[in-house]
């Protein structure tokens, strides 16, 4: 006799055929796990970041220098062979995503910033001996306008907001009696506005009873090129700025 | 079969068995129909992107200003001057919300700052993808003929770079890109043409190879071609990977076609020798400020020095004294368009200088390299390979034509169709990536491919990519008006015997002059309004630095008092700017009245102390030059011009223009005019 397919057999039929179809789709995604072909010898306690972190890059771009961080144990002394996987916010990647420590504990990767500007708050993770050890690692990357800005203060202000030197610019700050605030000083530049950020760059220091040894930049900066300079110097300063509206915008 | 019919014929009974209930089924049967379209819709993708992003505002405190912005349906920003019509913003809803510059959930975050509107430009121009797709896949990643996937960030310059063939100031990657293409001699091989018809021109200097065996060993050019950066590791010359055998016969056919240079650099060079004096070799390199052009590599490795002539870390394993006697004796004769100045050094000074350049060898360069003679056939085939390398297309080389059009035309390279690109294995399907693998292992593609391996850090690669993709038939397709030109070089060539000096020392290396020559030095197409004639004369005998804290400076050129005069005059006559008055005088302001004014408005109301020093006991700002000797250098017209406005003569210069009145320019420029700095400054220090 012929067994003639019901509906339900039918229905049972193709359900499972799509629960095997999903699960193979989801096989597909997750078939290389990031730490595939790692040779993991040793596990540490404790992660710190050597060098890479607080760096300031281009949106979509590399940062400059390599992301370190360090595998350490209980008595702080540096484990080899340890893993380290790097995760980061939508669109940041790693090259590689996951490394195991060299001789000196130490584990790198280049950090490619996403397309969104601002800060980009990363983890280090290793896997710890009962439970995973992270650690926070911040980098902030420059939309077009905030890059504009560094590009301008590069040009027209670091050499005296920037405290420090290099052979291709030497700072002025140490020679200024009044000492200029550097952009990334956050504790003092966060509380002053837009509008009187605007006024000391037209206008120059005097405009808000501030030193004159602060020039004005009105005839010489367009209306665009002061926002892109206000622009960067929010994205950098630190503790970070917080815009006022944005509390009640987000509720 | 026939439980089959059975079935039908009842299911017919069932549905159509009775003129009313036919009419009710074929009702319903209507009206689902007639939902298809709406039901289509209401599943589609940019949809259920509309109403997460409702979703999204009803919780934000400006939720009913959003909800009030918000347009249900498809948008469509068409442009048909510009061929656009771009359907983006049915999904990225948030591009003009400022509120909307925190959300993190894409597509809904607002569009970064950037200088062009959305309505008058779209999306696509800049992003590319297919403004029409109403779906992300086929509105980003799509690939079917003729059309290309968004540009990742990353190259996201490459957009502006379509109508923008100037360096503008925020595209940072893209000049540094264009700049490679031209000082790496890709244009050497590859042609491109901007949209406007005007090529692109290399900016380096290949050196001519008519007389190499003068200059160097053919063990030297041997063991250069096998490995051009263990040479120089700054060298922008790429490697071929030629075998033992082929950079044999190469070196072979280079050395037996090189004919002696002509004129008296022979006999300079078997002239009997000064003596050199080893101890003043680091004093005169460095009093002559080789190193503003030419770099080496320190102990710690690192490279100390400019860029504009290459790298001398090892020139002793390649130059031969006498050669090189010759050479800073007059490079002009071996090389007639050298960016190298003629030096007027002393015999004993050239003695010097070779002995000191002489000793910068490396004795594991090279080391262990001996060549026997080549024979005819081998000559033969060095010639072969010179043409098939296209060594040509870059170098003068005797006996072989420089080819035209040697490699591929890249004017379009970044709308090349994917469908025509043989990508290698794992590689990601897309443009981007081809022209990166191509520039970083072009040999990869096939042993076939001629084009040599350069030596490029990543962030080198990105800007060059980015250049070539901003190559596209878009950028091409442009409306002229709204394409930004290159600025051209001019071919401005001073005549007369100035003219001839003017060549001689090569000022166009690192100075502009009306609009042609290098950017290393001040701009001096206004120079002669500028400076007073006994500072110029003696500057020119004994250049003085002015700013301190730079590395790069104007070396002394050992000009006699003729030729120094007759420059003097030239620049003075010539440069001349219409702006600046030259006969500017103080008049009766020029009185101690006057100048104490200028020097309280110089302290406290303008500070010019943060960035100058007037008085060197108490100033210490050195952004600007020193103003001590001020009054003894610059013009009292220039002075008063660039106080009004300090941009209009020196675009970008640091110094703001603070809009001053007449009175106080007037005033500064007699306190200005009246320092006049210690004499006794003369001529022949």
């Amino acid at each position: 006799m012929i067994t003639r397919l019901t509906a339900p057999t039918m229905f049972r039929a193709s359900a499972a055929l799509a629960i095997v179809s999903l699960a193979m789709l989801l096989g597909c995604q997750h078939s290389a796990p990031p730490n595939a072909g790692l040779k993991v010898t040793a596990q540490g306690t404790a992660l710190v970041e050597s060098s890479g972190g607080h760096q300031v890059g281009v949106t979509g771009t590399a940062l400059k220098d390599p992301l370190v961080v360090q595998v350490n144990d209980d008595k702080g002394t540096a484990v080899p062979g340890a893993l380290v996987e790097f995760h980061g916010p939508p669109g940041v990647s790693f090259d590689p995503a996951a490394a195991v420590t060299d001789s000196s504990g130490q584990a790198t990767s280049t950090v490619t910033l996403g397309s969104i500007a601002g800060r980009s708050q990363l983890t280090a993770e290793t896997p710890g001996r009962s439970k995973p050890v992270s650690i926070a690692i911040v980098e902030t990357a420059l939309g077009y306008q905030q890059r504009v800005g560094f590009i301008l203060a590069e040009q027209y202000c670091s050499r005296c907001h920037d405290p420090e030197s290099s052979p291709q610019r030497v700072s002025n700050f140490d020679n200024l009696e009044v000492k200029p605030h550097p952009f990334t000083e956050g504790s003092t530049l966060n509380k002053i506005s837009d509008t009187d950020l605007t006024s000391i760059i037209l206008h120059g220091g005097p405009a808000l009873n501030r030193s004159a040894l602060m020039p004005p930049y009105g005839n010489t900066l367009s209306a665009a090129d002061v926002k892109a300079l206000i622009a960067y110097t929010r994205a950098v300063s630190d503790p970070p700025y917080e815009p006022p509206g944005t509390v009640y915008a987000r509720k | 079969m026939q439980t089959i019919r059975k079935y039908l014929s009842s299911a017919w009974q069932v549905l159509f068995g009775d003129p009313v209930r036919a009419f009710g089924v074929v009702s319903v049967i209507l009206l689902l129909a007639l939902a298809i379209a709406p039901a289509k819709e209401h599943f589609s993708q940019w949809h259920s992107f509309q109403r997460n992003y409702l979703a999204l505002i009803r919780d934000r405190g400006d939720a009913i200003s959003l909800r009030r912005r918000f347009e249900p349906g498809i948008h469509q920003i068409w442009l048909p001057e510009l061929g656009v019509v771009d359907r983006c913003t049915t999904c990225h809803l948030g591009l003009k919300e400022a509120s909307l510059s925190d959300v993190s959930q894409q597509p809904f975050r607002k569009h970064p700052v950037v200088p062009h509107s959305l309505d008058a430009f779209g999306c696509v121009i800049c992003h590319g993808g297919q403004g029409p797709a109403t779906t992300v896949a086929e509105a980003h990643w799509s690939e079917r003929a003729g059309e290309q996937p968004i540009l990742p960030t990353r190259y996201i310059e490459a957009g502006c770079g379509q109508c923008h063939q100037n360096a503008p100031p925020g595209t940072p990657q893209l000049n540094q890109g264009r700049a490679l293409l031209t000082r790496y001699g890709c244009v050497h091989c590859h042609a491109i043409t901007r949209p406007d018809g005007s090529k692109v021109a290399a900016t380096d200097h290949p050196p001519s190879l008519l007389h190499i065996a003068d200059k160097t060993t053919r063990e030297w050019i041997f063991s250069w071609l096998k490995d051009p950066q263990a040479y120089a590791a700054s060298t922008t010359m790429p490697n071929y990977e030629l075998s033992d055998a082929d950079a044999n016969d190469i070196s072979a056919y280079l050395v037996s076609t090189s004919t002696a240079q002509t004129g008296d650099t022979v006999a300079s060079g078997a002239r009997p020798a000064a003596a050199a004096d080893p101890a003043a070799g680091p004093s005169l390199y460095g009093e002559s400020f080789c190193a503003s052009c030419h770099a080496v590599q320190n102990a710690a490795g690192n490279l100390v020095g400019g860029d504009l002539g290459p790298e001398l870390t090892r020139i002793g394993n390649k130059a031969k004294p006498e050669w090189l006697a010759a050479w800073l004796e007059n490079p002009r004769t071996y090389d007639s368009t050298t960016p190298m100045p003629h030096y007027r050094f002393t015999p004993q000074q050239i003695a010097t200088l070779v002995a000191f350049l002489q000793a910068k060898s490396d004795s594991d360069f090279g080391s262990g390299v001996h060549l026997n003679g080549a024979n005819p056939q081998q000559i033969a085939h060095g010639r072969k390979l010179i043409v098939e390398l296209g060594c040509a297309a870059c170098h003068e080389i005797n006996g072989v034509q420089k080819p035209e059009n040697f490699a591929p035309e890249l004017s379009t390279i970044g709308s090349k169709p994917l469908a025509q690109i043989v990508f290698l294995p794992n590689m990601e399907h897309s443009l981007p990536s081809y022209i990166v693998a191509k520039i970083r292992q072009p040999r990869t593609f096939g042993s076939s491919v001629k084009m040599p391996q350069f030596t490029l850090t990543a962030s080198q690669t990105d800007a060059l990519t980015t250049a070539l993709l901003a190559l596209t038939a878009r950028g091409r397709a442009m409306p002229d008006n709204l394409r930004v030109a290159a600025v051209p070089e001019t071919n401005y060539q001073p005549a007369g015997h100035a003219g001839k000096l003017i060549t001689e020392l090569a000022c166009f290396s690192c100075h502009r002059f009306n609009g042609r020559g290098g950017d290393m030095a001040p701009d001096l197409s206004w120079e002669g309004s500028s400076v007073q004639r006994q500072w110029l004369t003696d500057f020119l005998h004994n250049p003085n630095t002015l700013r301190p804290s730079l590395i790069r400076r104007m070396p002394r050129f050992n000009l006699n008092d003729s030729d120094n005069k007759e420059l003097t005059d030239y620049l003075l006559t010539v440069y001349q700017s219409p702006a600046i008055d030259p006969d500017l005088a103080l008049g009766a302001s020029d009185s101690a009245d006057v100048v104490e004014h200028g020097r309280q408005l110089f302290y406290s109301k303008y500070a010019c102390q943060a960035c100058h020093i007037v008085d060197t006991k108490t100033d210490k700002g050195y952004i600007g030059p020193t103003l001590t000797q001020v009054g003894s250098r610059l013009t009292p017209g220039w002075i008063y011009a660039w106080l009004k406005n300090p941009q209009a003569l020196r675009p970008g210069t640091t110094e703001p223009n603070q809009n001053l009145s007449d009175e106080d320019a007037h005033a500064l420029t007699a306190f200005l005019m009246s320092l006049k700095g210690t004499s006794g400054r003369g001529a022949k220090q």
